[in-house]
């Protein structure tokens, strides 16, 4: 068979339909403060942030098969560069946020280095010392509040834009266009070489290694570059948030709990999955958030449902039976007529 | 005779049970060999043991020249040493198709668009080009260990090691594996083949071992070693099935 004679294509028709519809909301989202009141932006703005975190931890436990329950240690270092950058240092709130983003993508490489040590569920609680030793370092820093915590002086919040209305615009298009970049960059990536092997490591680690990628190193890049955009993400929630403290900062239920549920009901290790499930939670916790600690019992039982009956999640329960999907990932062997 | 791969001096116990008590194996290039042996003699363990799956209590394994007994896997498959495992290991939620180009791209080191019609052209070796682009864990355990099979290839191996890739296979499936098996030998690669398929096996390689108790108690060409006393006396009360 020569050359000539072969075609590989990535974009299905289901994908296409995935794309154009994709492409259409993020316009849409993107126009939202022509449309939404204060309220539903502020909304929106959120559920862009979980979409970011949610998006990112499938990468880290659904690819590449890291199965942290200390991402918050992130969320709150990139919280807490943030305001320390605009204290202490005077930095504007938005180059803050990238600055949070490159110092722990710094910080994750020891960090990766001894957790990788661990094998296992050891990997795991590994994951949330390390988050609770963050927490308690933040505490001991005295000009950042100590254990009870800072707001952002109302200078630093001016300075992103003179009226409030603008501000709480350009947060929510921050908010949107984080997500926009972390799910895109994850399609891109996966895309990519180094999408094939993450696949590959996905679905059989010993094939992978046995078939020459190097899952030790890759491993430890997923870690790296999910720690820096979970630290943007924090940087950018608690810019909104206009305070932090270091429970609030280091929550492993905001954080970590809520995201595994949402990339576990949307579908673990497809990107559509972490999508669907911020949809779903955002759903049941503006329908159910009322019903006080009963609401958390109702996730549980729709986590429980969910595992039961769609052990891949909502989305790869449709997306198995009717072969779809949003994103062009796939490499399809054809034959020129 | 130069050796290309070379296990030496290699033991291995689980607990009570030795799989391998210190034995020496070589490889000449272009050699194709064959192993037999009753089950869980230590077949499998030992191609583990060559490429860094598993590793020896004690031994090295030598390849090329070179001493790679701590290499991890990748690093030997990179050097072209490849394996068909027993019980397949699939990429079950990629395409059969893009099973081959991650072995093609990740064992050669090529770019990915370079190996696409080279991972066509083994798809249609190996028989599985109408079934390029179904998800791998929807595949059957034949088509699985065909799949086992194109993915060693892809990653162009010096040395390919099969194991059990004939059982099951109807009587022309398997003149045709024995043909492609012939094939793939003819470009110069050497062979290690673990076959319970005792006729396949002797129609294809040089030289045979039998692996019992952790060590070869026969080896040397095939037709005599089958009829040799030990190997008589261990497969007399083996099942028809093996
Ligand atoms: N990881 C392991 N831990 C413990 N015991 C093992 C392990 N791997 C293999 N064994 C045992 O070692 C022995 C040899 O196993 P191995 O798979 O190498 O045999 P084999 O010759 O390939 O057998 P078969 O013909 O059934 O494939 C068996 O008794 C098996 O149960
Ligand atoms: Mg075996």
């Amino acid at each position: 068979m020569s050359d000539a004679a072969i075609r590989v294509e990535h974009a299905t028709r289901a994908s296409r339909i995935g794309m154009t519809l994709l492409a259409l909301l993020v316009v849409a989202l993107a126009a939202a403060p022509l449309w939404a009141d204060r309220a539903s932006l502020r909304l929106m703005g959120e559920i862009f942030t979980f979409v970011a975190l949610a998006s990112l931890w499938n990468l880290l436990a659904g690819y590449a098969g890291l199965v942290s329950v200390g991402q918050q240690a992130y969320v709150g270092f990139g919280g807490y560069v943030l305001f320390a950058a605009a204290i202490l240092f005077g930095v504007p709130p938005i180059a803050a946020i990238i600055v949070a983003g490159a110092l722990a993508a710094l910080l994750a490489v020891p960090v990766a280095a001894l957790m990788f040590r661990l094998r296992g569920h050891y990997f795991a609680i590994g994951t949330w010392v390390v988050a609770e030793i963050f927490r308690l370092v933040a505490a001991q820093i005295g000009v950042l509040g100590g254990g009870s915590g800072v707001s952002l002086p109302a200078g630093v919040i001016t300075g992103i834009a003179a009226t409030r209305a603008m501000r709480e615009y350009i947060i929510y298009w921050l908010a949107l266009g984080l997500a926009v970049l972390v799910v895109g960059g994850i399609v891109l990536l996966l895309r990519s070489r180094y999408g094939l092997a993450l696949t590959a490591i996905r679905d059989n680690e010993t094939a992978a290694r046995s078939n020459g990628i190097s899952v030790m190193r890759i491993k430890y890049l997923v870690y790296v570059v999910t720690a820096a955009g979970t630290a943007m993400t924090g940087a950018l929630i608690f810019l909104t948030k206009l305070r932090i403290s270091p429970d609030t900062a280091f929550s492993v239920n905001d954080w970590t709990a809520f995201v595994i549920f949402i990339t576990v009901i949307g579908g673990i290790g497809r990107v559509e999955g972490p999508l669907i499930g911020t949809i779903v939670f955002f759903l049941l916790r503006e329908t159910l958030a009322d019903l006080g600690s009963l609401y958390l019992l109702m996730l549980g039982a729709v986590a429980i449902v969910v595992m039961l009956f769609a052990p891949k999640g909502l989305w790869g329960f449709v997306a198995d039976r009717f072969g779809w999907q949003a994103f062009p990932l796939e490499r399809r062997l054809a034959h020129k007529p | 005779m130069p050796t290309l791969l070379a296990l030496e001096q290699i033991s291995k116990r689980f607990g009570a049970v030795v799989v391998a008590d210190q034995i020496d194996l070589a490889l000449a290039p272009g050699e194709a060999l064959g192993i037999i042996g009753p089950n869980g003699a230590g077949k499998t363990s030992l191609f583990g043991m060559a490429t860094g799956t598993l590793s020896p209590d004690s031994g090295r394994v030598i390849f090329d020249g070179a001493d790679i007994t701590t290499l991890p896997p990748e690093r030997r498959c990179r050097l072209g040493l490849a394996r068909s495992f027993q019980i397949p290991q699939p990429f079950g939620g990629m395409t059969v198709f893009e099973n081959v180009v991650v072995a093609a791209a990740f064992g050669t080191g090529a770019r990915e668009r370079d190996v696409y019609a080279p991972c066509a052209d083994i798809l249609d070796r190996c028989g599985l080009s109408q079934k390029a682009n179904r998800p791998a864990g929807a595949l059957t355990l034949l088509d699985r260990k065909r799949l086992e099979l194109a993915r060693a290839l892809a990653t162009k191996p010096r040395v390919l090691l099969l194991d059990e890739v004939a059982g099951g296979l109807t009587e022309h499936e398997c003149t045709a594996l024995v043909a492609l098996i012939k094939d793939i030998r003819a470009d110069g690669v050497s062979v290690i083949w673990i076959e319970h398929i005792v006729h396949a096996l002797v129609s294809v390689v040089d030289r045979l071992v039998v692996l019992h108790g952790g060590r070869f108690i026969a080896q040397g060409e095939p037709h005599s070693v089958i009829k040799s006393a030990p190997v008589q006396e261990i497969y007399m009360g083996i099942p028809a099935d093996a």
